[in-house]
């Protein structure tokens, strides 16, 4: 039962195929500034002769990693999230707090999102649960987006009872970043964030028990890494524990 | 962060000699499912816990990355297996919700009812597995008796007993069958004077009191702390439903109670699905009365392609609140899809419920969090 804190700064090898490294190298991070635009990196890039020219343009631009089955784009879809300033004494209360360390206050049907700095982020939740109310933490996951500059969005759940409310914060981490742990403000952060590091590899700096949850505590790679293919799997551990050899 | 910090957990130590570790699971009868726990004893005392989970793990998020919207809805009827019902509504409700799809009011009745039924299955088996765990073995014969009549309605509606995929996004596949109202509210009649003989057998046997009283306890600023929702929530003094905070597919036009009690113990939160059983049983009644010709399904493309956008919705299920975050980026793919499940964090309060305790109560425990395993490792 060796509960050892393990050093929070040694972030476990990172085991995805390296291979689908390079395509992404080739498009140009649109920089920080407009996460919300960047948040759709979309599969059929909606340009005007698409619609044209639809299977030969479709099979040429598109990764091999999507299936063929999906149709042609039939109308335009808007590329980006089409969000709305998210106001009230709530986003007043909190731009006053802490300034330029949130980037945007969002609403997206009808629910209220902040993004901001990954290392606000913390301070934010503690501030939301001591002096908002904020006193449930509903979840914490994240959303990998292997294209960007800092391809993790890590997005934490809040709701008020009193006020029947709820709040998301995202903010966006690098490969190897450690966010704050959130375990010292909410007990429940303890298992949503070691999900998260299972599924992503994103370790969290100063939780008590930074290990895997759902998969065995020797498996290599994390699977909701988009380069992680869904029939992917730990060869290895799979021999040596189960003894068959699986295809 | 004084304040928090003050209730965070107290260390279990290793140095003491009188401390005994035992496994228990996975294999054992009364983790309902894989379960496997680590206890830390002290004699028969528990000093501490951990929970060995993953063993039901599918990817079902990774799943759902590779499916469509479509494709991916009757996944979520495996995740909790006992509500299957429940998932469907949750995970339509939520790609409804990032697509903007209005579902007809017919569809959302026939949604009610069946939820509401399947919430009454639910805690049945909940009955019946726990009762059976502490040493009842009435029970679970008769409310699996009472299941039965839920599952056949089940059947006549879709074909499907249990994995149901009875809801679609949009609405519903199927229009009722003739004599589904005259079944659902036969249902209601015969089963309601079923739960006041659960309550005669249970509510004041001197064994089951002695089981289930002060056991447990889980107060309401734990349950908050640790994320905690459902009847375990209501069973500590909150009177907290998603059904009513934050209401979803007409939930706002039924009359029902919100059961609280105040110990939260293990009593009280039988206490509570009893009378959760009842209030969705009058749901029912209400909504066959609401239930008028109409079409069932909303307009909804055939290719199903979301407007690029994220969404976290989340339902009332009968463990808790189930939610779903959904990331679109405009393609019939979703780009991501999490589930965050009421098991898997209602769990995690096992071991501050079980410190203290003997051996014996954890089995009790377990099965006052009423949990599903599937839906814990998903």
């Amino acid at each position: 039962m060796a509960d050892e804190n393990k050093p929070a700064g040694e972030v476990p090898a990172l085991n995805g195929t390296p291979g689908t490294q390079s395509p992404e190298a080739t498009t140009s991070g649109t920089g920080g500034s407009t996460p919300a635009a960047e948040s759709a990196p979309k599969p059929a890039a909606a340009s005007p002769e698409v619609s044209a020219s639809k299977p030969a343009a479709e099979s040429a631009e598109k990764p091999a990693a999507k299936p063929a089955a999906k149709p042609p784009p039939k109308k335009k879809a808007p590329a980006v999230m089409e969000v709305s300033p998210w106001e009230g004494p709530l986003v007043d209360a909190l731009k006053e707090r802490f300034g330029a360390q949130v980037t945007e206050f969002l609403s997206y049907r009808d629910q209220d999102f902040l993004v901001a700095e990954l290392s606000a982020a913390i301070p934010i939740i503690e501030y939301l649960k001591l002096e908002q109310d904020f006193d449930y933490l509903v979840d914490i996951t994240a959303v990998d987006y292997p294209k960007r500059e800092k391809r993790f969005e890590v997005v934490w759940i809040l709701y008020s009872f009193d006020k029947n409310l709820r709040v998301r914060i995202k903010a966006h981490a690098a490969d190897g970043e450690s966010p704050a742990t959130a375990v010292n403000a909410h007990l429940t952060a303890d298992w949503l964030e070691r999900e998260v590091f299972d599924m992503f590899g994103i370790a969290f700096e100063g939780h008590p028990n930074m290990k895997r949850i759902l998969l065995p505590d020797e498996w290599q790679g994390h699977p909701l890494r988009k380069e992680y293919s869904i029939i992917q799997q730990d060869q290895d551990w799979v021999r040596e524990n189960l003894q068959i050899e699986s295809a | 962060m004084s304040e928090a910090t003050t209730l965070a957990v107290p260390e279990a130590t290793f140095l003491d000699s009188n401390e005994m570790v035992l496994n228990m699971g996975p294999q054992h009868p009364s983790t309902h499912g894989v379960l496997r726990v680590i206890l830390k004893l002290d004699g028969e005392t528990v000093r501490g816990t951990e929970c060995v989970i993953g063993y039901l793990h599918r990817g079902v998020e990774k799943i759902a990355e590779n499916r469509t919207y479509v494709q991916f809805a009757p996944y979520v009827d495996r995740m909790d297996y006992v509500a299957a019902v429940s998932n469907a509504l949750g995970y339509c409700h939520a790609v409804e919700t990032t697509a903007g799809v209005e579902i007809p009011e017919r569809a959302q009745v026939v949604r009610v009812i069946l939820a509401e039924l399947n919430r009454i299955a639910s805690h049945l088996l909940w009955l019946g597995t726990h009762a059976l765990d502490i040493g009842a073995m009435t029970p679970v014969f008769y409310c699996f008796r009472e299941r039965e009549e839920v599952l056949k309605i089940f059947e006549k509606y879709c074909g499907a007993r249990l994995t149901t995929h009875a809801f679609r996004i949009g609405g519903l596949q199927y229009e009722t069958y003739g004599g589904f109202e005259k079944d659902c509210l036969a249902f209601c009649d015969w089963f309601l004077p079923k739960v006041d003989e659960y309550e005669e057998l249970l509510t004041t046997n001197r064994i089951w009191v002695g089981r289930t009283k002060g056991i447990g306890i889980l107060d309401a600023d734990e349950c908050k702390e640790y994320g905690v929702t459902g009847p375990v929530l209501r069973a500590a003094g909150v009177e907290w439903d998603l059904r009513r905070a934050q209401p979803y597919c007409g939930y706002e036009n039924y009359e029902f109670d919100i059961p609280t009690c105040q110990n939260g113990d293990t009593y009280d939160r039988y206490l509570v699905r009893m009378a959760e059983m009842r209030q969705s049983a009058r749901i029912i009644r209400q909504g066959v009365e609401k239930l008028a010709p109409g079409p069932i399904k909303g307009k909804v493309s055939k290719v199903l392609k979301p407007a690029v956008g994220e969404t976290y919705t989340s339902i009332e299920a009968p463990k808790g609140e189930l939610g779903y975050f959904v990331v679109s980026d405009g393609s019939v793919q979703p780009y991501r899809i999490r589930v965050r499940p009421p098991s898997f964090v209602n769990l995690q309060a096992l071991d501050r419920m079980c410190r203290g305790s003997l051996v014996a109560d954890v089995v009790a425990i377990i099965g006052t969090i009423d949990i599903v395993l599937g839906e814990v490792d998903r």
